[in-house]
């Protein structure tokens, strides 16, 4: 068990905001961590550090260090694309590119510099056996994304993410827009892929949480303020806050 | 006490019946207006048309009649008018829309350009005459006609483009970004694609416009009615286009004449503004068929 990532004392503003307070947190490698607090406590915003999508937010401000195997991911050195090669995303309201579900899944791979189309084919078949999707779509993989349920797109958007064989994958909230099966189907997925992955989940579903996570962070307004093995954090909070919250008495 | 209301009583509103029957009669005559000018021009122009006109020459000499020249001018103001301007326009509305970030900035290209927009075209035409024509030398030629022009529809290009480039959902960028994308590779592979039938649609529209327009071209592209000697150099001699051609037929009295060119115009606005929806619904990378 080693930590694939280390957080330490990162601060971030937007502008006068301070939507981040000296939090310090690691992700245990081949692991399923939680990030879980109500509305605006930073959980999302602490997710889009680790593969710097916060970058393009306007005044946005970070200091302290996130490690990824030991490397500073905000060094001036850092080539954003190689990052967010190692570190995917899958997003909250599922975003398939208006192409073919092909194409969707190429895309990634492409911009790598991967064009084969031998090897893109194969590519597309592991990335969607993996996500769960192949069978669904075998035969019209050539026909637009975009006529697929919201659950199938949310399982497109994953094997899209798997498409580039990153080592951790972030998701945020990836199944709030879903209905319960589809929810059902992502966090089976979401078991048998971290074994191979790294993965990090925002969720606002506190048995969702429960369900699929080895580990758990509470955040609330900008802190981190407790972190520990799922069962422990949901059975023995330390913290009178993180009790109240788990207890719905808030959030 | 309890007031029992059924819903079968209905009332009739007076002033709902009045304002439904003011609206419907303002889009009639909206419509009714339209009906009335391309009609009006169909029953004057089509007597009067004969397709020789479409191939040949005017002639005063051998008082013959015909408009190619004219059609050959305003193909060469849409095409060079365009090749300037879309270039321009459309990378302009990119930095704008997904590089610039000082707000101020953006505020103050936007209102230049909603200015610049409502100019009349007759000063775009004295300013092209002036500076492409007098201070560059270019003097009465189709390039200062089209220059001129690139100039005047470059606002409306530019602020459509922005329009369609906004319509893109930020999901999209995001989903490129995260994926590892760089800026250049999302919008040439994610944002200009899903944005193309918008930018295509302010295009043809501003065809539209260039075939539309009279003003700006008396000063600068002048009113020469001669085919092409060169098809290169042609670019830098006087040519009229349709429009200048049925301001001259008009000044001479010639009626039937300026309105067979009136029925050629108003054919190929309403061929282009067809060929716009078609493109929108063709080239609309989100449907899903």
């Amino acid at each position: 068990m080693s930590n694939k990532i280390e957080t330490t004392n990162l601060d971030l503003y937007y502008g006068e905001k301070h939507a981040l307070k000296a939090v310090n947190l690691n992700i245990v490698e081949h692991a399923i961590t939680a990030f879980i607090g109500p509305s605006g406590c930073g959980k999302s915003t602490y997710l889009k550090t680790l593969n710097r999508m916060n970058d393009y937010v306007d005044g946005v401000k970070i200091t302290g260090q996130i490690l990824l195997d030991g490397e500073d991911i905000y060094d001036a050195k850092v080539d954003t694309t190689v990052l967010r090669k190692k570190v995917g995303m899958v997003f909250q309201q599922p975003n398939p590119f208006p192409m073919s579900i092909y194409d969707n899944i190429a895309y990634g791979p492409r911009i790598h510099g991967i064009k084969n189309k031998k090897k893109l084919d194969e590519i597309v078949e592991t990335s969607l056996k993996n996500a769960a999707l192949f069978d669904e779509v075998a035969d019209r993989l050539h026909t637009s994304a975009l006529g697929l349920s919201g659950g199938q797109q949310q399982r497109l958007c994953i094997a899209r993410c798997l498409a580039v064989e990153p080592d951790v994958i972030l998701l945020d909230e990836p199944t709030s827009a879903l209905d319960p099966i589809s929810t059902l189907k992502i966090e089976e997925l979401l078991m048998e892929l971290k074994d191979r992955y790294t993965i990090s989940i925002v969720t606002h579903n506190m048995q969702q949480a429960s369900r699929i996570a080895d580990y758990t962070a509470f955040f609330l307004v900008g802190e981190m303020v407790e972190y520990g093995k799922t069962e422990d954090l949901f059975s023995f909070p330390k913290d009178k806050r993180t009790e109240d919250y788990i207890t719905g008495r808030f959030g | 006490m309890e007031n029992k209301v059924s819903i079968y009583d209905k009332h009739t509103r007076i002033s709902d019946n009045v304002l439904a029957f003011l609206v419907q009669f303002c889009s009639i005559l909206a419509v009714g207006i339209l009906i009335i000018i391309i009609g009006y021009i169909v029953i004057r122009g089509v007597p009067a048309f004969d397709f020789k006109y479409l191939v040949s020459v005017k002639s005063t000499l051998k008082k013959t009649f015909g408009i190619l020249p004219n059609i050959i001018n305003t193909i060469y103001l849409i095409v060079i008018t365009l090749l300037v301007s879309c270039p321009i326009s459309i990378g302009g509305a990119i930095y704008l829309n997904e590089y610039a970030t000082n707000q101020r900035f953006i505020q103050i290209i936007s209102f230049t350009t909603e200015i610049l927009a409502g100019i009349p075209s007759i000063i775009y035409g004295l300013f092209g005459m002036l500076f492409f024509g007098e201070f560059l030398g270019l003097g009465y030629s189709i390039l200062t006609g089209a220059l001129t022009l690139a100039i005047m529809i470059l606002p409306i290009m530019s602020s459509n483009t922005q329009v369609a480039l906004n319509a893109v959902p930020p999901s999209y960028r995001e989903a490129a970004l995260g994926i590892g994308a760089t800026k250049w590779y999302m919008i040439r592979t994610v944002l200009l694609p899903s944005a193309m039938p918008g930018i295509l649609t302010g295009i043809i529209l501003s065809m539209g416009r260039i075939v539309a327009e009279s003003a700006a071209l008396l000063f600068t592209a002048g009113s020469v009615a001669a085919l092409p000697s060169n098809w290169l150099t042609h670019i830098f001699s006087s040519g009229g286009s349709l429009t200048i051609q049925l301001y001259l037929e008009m000044e001479k009295a010639n009626y039937d004449y300026a309105f067979v060119i009136a029925l050629v115009l108003i054919v190929i606005v309403l061929v282009l503004n067809y060929l716009a929806k078609w493109i929108t619904r063709k080239f609309d990378v989100n449907k899903v068929d």
